[in-house]
């Protein structure tokens, strides 16, 4: 697929269409691929890269991007197009300045995850079918790709890409996934439970902002947790309500429009599961005002941004659920 | 330290839209409808003004619980603001929910101009349930606390 992949861009980089690829290059490690973007065959040759553990989701640098001279080149993932597509839908992205192929995506190794399963000193990795050869410090270890794959691969809502200019391999289908049965799980718990579980979580957030600045979805130019003036910018949270304020605020601002690719949860260093966040919104939205996918239909009105006279009454939260 | 109950006065704070519910306290208030003093009214143009943010600044500042009240659906001075307010305090309410935070300390109420006696009858039930729970502990922010 890669080979593939660099052919094509090539391609489209000599006949004019773009003049430059965003696509994925090698990290200091195997595992840690970073986002980049390329402009000569020569440059694509020496670091284009795609493989398993090509993680990050592309569309949010599309924003920037979209707006310099010429065409760019995407590689765009599944669940890549559901935030690109909402992306177009709030007017972030100039369309005619992007040119997606989508590419598809069997589910990512997560590193954080083959650590969590005792794999540790790890030097490189690589997936191989069905199976992922990791390389340690104390010899050579393999893991079956189901158990290296985080929480967002392995309930992936959607194999389909939502919006593209070509594709690349078959058009997949959008899946039945369990992907809230943590988010019920949670909700069957009692208040102390769940208080306890929570901040046990968001008691280990540093406030480094990577979930903020990775979210395909928050690209306010002028950011909340940027106004100085709130208290509560460029610093770490100092006490428990600051943690709480940041992460319920931080998910409320994308709710309705988050598209649930899980790149807040990749990319926290503390491993905070903050998708599950984002999932309860969607859960809640599913349930109350009827089912809704942000990114898979451009026509469709956002939850937030509208109603209808018959919506339910805030009291229905003290009646749902059995511990609630 | 313990809290004893008895004489817990919890600190409430109620946003009241300026066209429905602060009228109707007013009215409350004209016809001598008691309503416990721990109430702090805070006026807002609709109930749709009110910012996730503020709701969770008022926990933060010391509040015990949160209510926000407006025109019944329908009656929005603004037509349609309070059709907002629904759907994003529901949301709000049932995320603290899930975090574990009791949400019996946050509720919206609508309450027209000629509510008086549903405005205070609301509070005073409101506060009762809220002097049940006690203190607000789950989300203070203890360098806001009075010493």
């Amino acid at each position: 697929m890669q080979r593939e992949m660099i052919e094509r861009a090539k391609a489209l980089l000599a006949d004019g269409t773009v003049n430059r690829v965003i696509g994925w290059k090698a990290g200091e490690f195997d595992y840690d691929i970073t986002p980049a973007v390329f402009t000569t065959a020569e440059e694509l040759d020496a670091g284009f890269l795609y493989n398993d553990l090509c993680a990050a989701n592309l569309s949010k640098y599309l924003i920037k991007e979209s707006r310099k001279e010429g065409k760019i080149l995407a590689f765009l993932k599944p669940c890549d197009t559901y935030s690109f597509s909402q992306l177009l839908k709030e007017h972030r992205i100039w369309r005619d300045h992007v040119y997606v192929i989508g590419v598809p995506c069997e589910g990512k190794v997560d590193v954080d995850t083959v650590k969590s399963k005792g794999i540790t000193g790890i030097c490189s990795m690589r997936c191989d079918g069905e199976t992922v050869r990791v390389e340690t410090l104390y010899g050579e270890e393999s893991i079956k790709k189901d158990e290296a794959m985080a929480d967002r691969c392995l309930n992936c809502k959607s194999k389909k890409h939502v919006v593209y200019d070509e594709l690349m391999g078959e058009e997949g289908d959008v899946l039945d996934s369990h992907r809230f049965d943590m988010v019920e799980k949670l909700e069957n718990m009692t208040p102390d439970e769940r208080f306890a579980f929570w901040r046990g979580e968001l008691s280990r957030c540093i406030r480094c902002n990577a979930c903020r600045n990775v979210c395909p979805a928050c690209t306010c130019e002028k950011c909340v947790f940027d106004n100085d003036a709130s208290g509560i910018a460029q610093k770490a949270a100092v006490d428990s309500f600051e943690e709480n304020m940041f992460h319920i605020i931080r998910a409320f601002h994308v709710a309705g429009r988050c598209t649930d690719c899980g790149e807040c949860s990749r990319v926290c260093p503390q491993n905070i599961p903050l998708h599950l966040l984002n999932r309860k919104f969607i859960k809640d939205i599913d349930e109350l005002y009827g089912e809704y996918q942000a990114g898979a239909d451009p026509d469709t009105k956002p939850p937030l941004n509208t109603f209808t006279q018959e919506d339910a009454e805030p009291s229905v939260i003290y009646e749902r659920g059995g511990n609630k | 330290m313990q809290v004893n109950n008895s004489e817990f006065k919890p600190k409430i704070v109620a946003f009241c839209c300026n066209w429905c519910s602060y009228a109707g306290a007013d009215l409350a208030g004209t016809n001598r409808l008691n309503y416990p003093a721990d109430v702090k009214i805070i006026r807002v143009p609709c109930s749709c003004r009110v910012n996730p943010m503020f709701i969770l600044r008022a926990f933060q500042r010391g509040a015990d619980g949160v209510i926000l009240c407006g025109c019944h659906p329908g009656d929005c001075h603004y037509t349609t603001g309070n059709y907002y307010t629904r759907r994003r305090m529901t949301l709000l309410f049932s995320m603290l929910d899930y975090l574990g935070i009791e949400k019996e300390r946050t509720r919206v109420e609508w309450v027209s101009a000629a509510e008086g006696a549903k405005f205070a009858a609301t509070m005073n039930d409101f506060v009762e349930t809220v002097t049940k729970l006690g203190e607000n502990k789950r989300l203070e922010d203890l360098r806001c606390k009075e010493k």
